[in-house]
């Protein structure tokens, strides 16, 4: 299990960005991450997979642990040994490998089943294996989020922290990223799945987290979450139809009080 | 005829010097972005660490414990001066380089003392006539010494895993992490590399000349290749080097017949003519990459 306890996250040794969160994904469960812009949600994965030192973060607090282990003081190649991977926001290929290329970068720390994880990879997504040769970069937007999920499937990663895939792609290509998701996890890896998209990430995940400015404010079960009443209007935009409104239920932030307190 | 025949090979042959320190620049630079001007230095020290164990080990086993000393010592270098600068501005790591170079050719210069120290090359100045064209055989020497050592980098970046993690971290460093490739090997093995190809460079350079104090000076004209190749392209860099080698060449052959109002040694400053014409009409150079991009 992949349990974090208490994390504080400092960034430049000043911005405090996570304040005391906690969260666990369970194996082989699908675990949803909601939050507005600038919540944390980023960083928390970042944490996990010791990717802070880029940005010039810091755990200060608390602790990530791997069945027990702690991790956060692992740098990155030796957390994804361990079997946790990351799938960056926004795609992040590299344009200029080929989609053949790309996939054996994701390999690199378990060089002796390329062969299997490739076609493993081609079948979960036939699109890549159409233009294998092909240069990345010039793939479309929805090539791209697949190649960037194939990639970190390479190395047959026990848990895929998914930073929202489903970032500017149409509709259906959401859809069709959403049933990868489900696919991939029935296949034995366990998803975190972070997401603005709340609807696409509650409909797949067994349990969700809410976070706000730095903390978890909410932790539930996705079947709950999706009938709670504050997440529906401001997650899901689904005011309560019908019922007259006032300015004073447009106040937001009034309501959202209510969790952070 | 026989005349440009001789000088453009007598060019391949010192533009396959120049390609060799071209592509240690543009592995750097392509790793880092950061233009390490320690090469004259480690080239200078490629050749009188051969120098010194040519004695002993004779010439080919000279250069192989040459390279691979020179290689340890860029790896050295790296490890100990720039690592900690990595994160901080490109133009402060590109002026320690600068400060590496000159403290590091200080102590050498120690080593070579006031007289020139001969590498002991099996070439010397001797001529070989091929197919009716005379050319010295170092040149030839120097010509396909490199051109087995850039097949061997070529396929090395093309097909093996560390080469295919190195361009990977080259173009992305955060996503390569995430893929769990250690940034920090990559950078290591581009130090040795640079430091292993500058030393190669250095004992070609000394061939029938041998080293003083002024050699590393040669290494200033891969800057020019680099350039003209586009800063970030391997091909470019060969493509470069030779480019400046025959042209560096022809110059010196033709230049006193066709236009002696130059002067004397003008072919030393024509590698830098050379690149300002290009400069004036690819800012890129020949073959910097264009950025790839969906329309």
């Amino acid at each position: 299990m992949l349990a974090v306890r208490n994390l504080e996250v400092v960034y430049n040794d000043v911005i405090l960005v996570l304040r005391g969160v906690s969260l666990d994904v369970a194996d082989g469960k699908i675990v949803a991450l909601l939050g507005a812009n600038g919540a944390g949600k980023t960083t928390l994965l970042r944490a996990i997979s010791g990717l802070l030192d880029v940005h010039d973060g810091e755990v200060t607090k608390g602790s990530v642990t791997l069945d027990g282990e702690p991790i956060h003081r692992h740098n990155p190649a030796k957390i994804v040994r361990l079997g946790v991977k990351q799938v960056l926001e926004g795609r992040r290929i590299f344009a200029e490998l080929s989609v053949d290329e790309n996939l054996r970068t994701g390999a690199h720390t378990n060089a002796k089943h390329v062969r299997e994880n490739l076609d493993r990879v081609y079948s979960l997504f036939p699109v890549l294996k159409e233009r294998h040769k092909g240069t990345a970069g010039y793939l479309s937007g929805g090539e791209q989020q697949m190649l960037a999920m194939g990639r970190a499937l390479m190395s047959n990663p026990r848990y895929l922290l998914l930073d929202e895939p489903s970032l500017g792609l149409a509709p259906l290509l959401v859809q069709q990223v959403r049933d990868l998701i489900v696919e991939i996890n029935k296949q034995g890896t366990t998803v975190l799945l972070v997401e603005q998209n709340a609807t696409m990430a509650l409909s797949v995940a067994e349990h969700g987290y809410v976070m706000e400015t730095g903390k978890i404010v909410m932790d539930r079960p996705a079947k709950e979450l999706l009938d709670d009443s504050d997440i529906r209007e401001f997650y899901l935009g689904l005011g309560a139809e019908g019922t007259a409104k006032s300015f004073r239920d447009v106040k937001h932030y009034k309501r959202r009080k209510r969790w952070l307190s | 005829m026989k005349e440009l025949l001789s000088s453009t090979l007598a060019g391949l042959g010192q533009g396959s010097v120049y390609a060799l320190l071209a592509l240690g620049f543009v592995i750097i630079y392509k790793s880092m972005r950061v233009i390490s001007f320690a090469q004259p230095a480690l080239m200078l020290a490629g050749a009188v660490l051969v120098s010194y164990l040519v004695g002993p080990f004779g010439f080919i086993i000279a250069v192989i414990l040459g390279v691979v000393g020179i290689a340890l010592l860029g790896l050295g270098l790296e490890r100990t001066v720039i690592r900690p600068m990595v994160g901080k501005p490109v133009f402060v790591v590109a002026i320690i380089t600068l400060g590496i170079d000159i403290a590091l050719r200080v102590v050498i210069n120690g080593f070579i003392g006031t007289d020139v120290r001969q590498v002991g090359d099996p070439w010397g100045f001797s001529r070989v006539s091929l197919l009716g064209v005379t050319v010295q055989e170092r040149y030839i020497a120097m010509f396909l010494t490199t051109a087995v050592v850039i097949t061997v980098l070529f396929a090395f970046f093309k097909y093996t895993r560390l080469g295919l993690a190195t361009r990977a971290a080259s173009y992305d460093q955060e996503t390569a992490l995430a893929q769990g490739i250690s940034v920090s090997t990559v950078f290591a093995m581009a130090w040795a590399i640079a430091g292993g190809l500058a030393a190669i460079a250095g004992t070609f350079v000394a061939t029938g000349v041998g080293v003083d104090q002024q050699l590393w000076i040669i290494a200033l004209k891969a800057l020019p290749a680099i350039i003209l190749g586009g800063l970030d392209s391997l091909g470019g860099a060969v493509v470069g080097g030779l480019t400046i080698g025959v042209v560096e060449s022809l110059i010196a052959t033709y230049q006193s017949d066709f236009a002696p109002w130059l002067g004397d040694n003008f072919s030393v400053v024509s590698p830098y003519v050379v690149m300002l014409l290009v400069l004036l009409v690819k800012p890129y150079g020949l073959f910097g990459t264009k950025e790839v991009e969906r329309v």
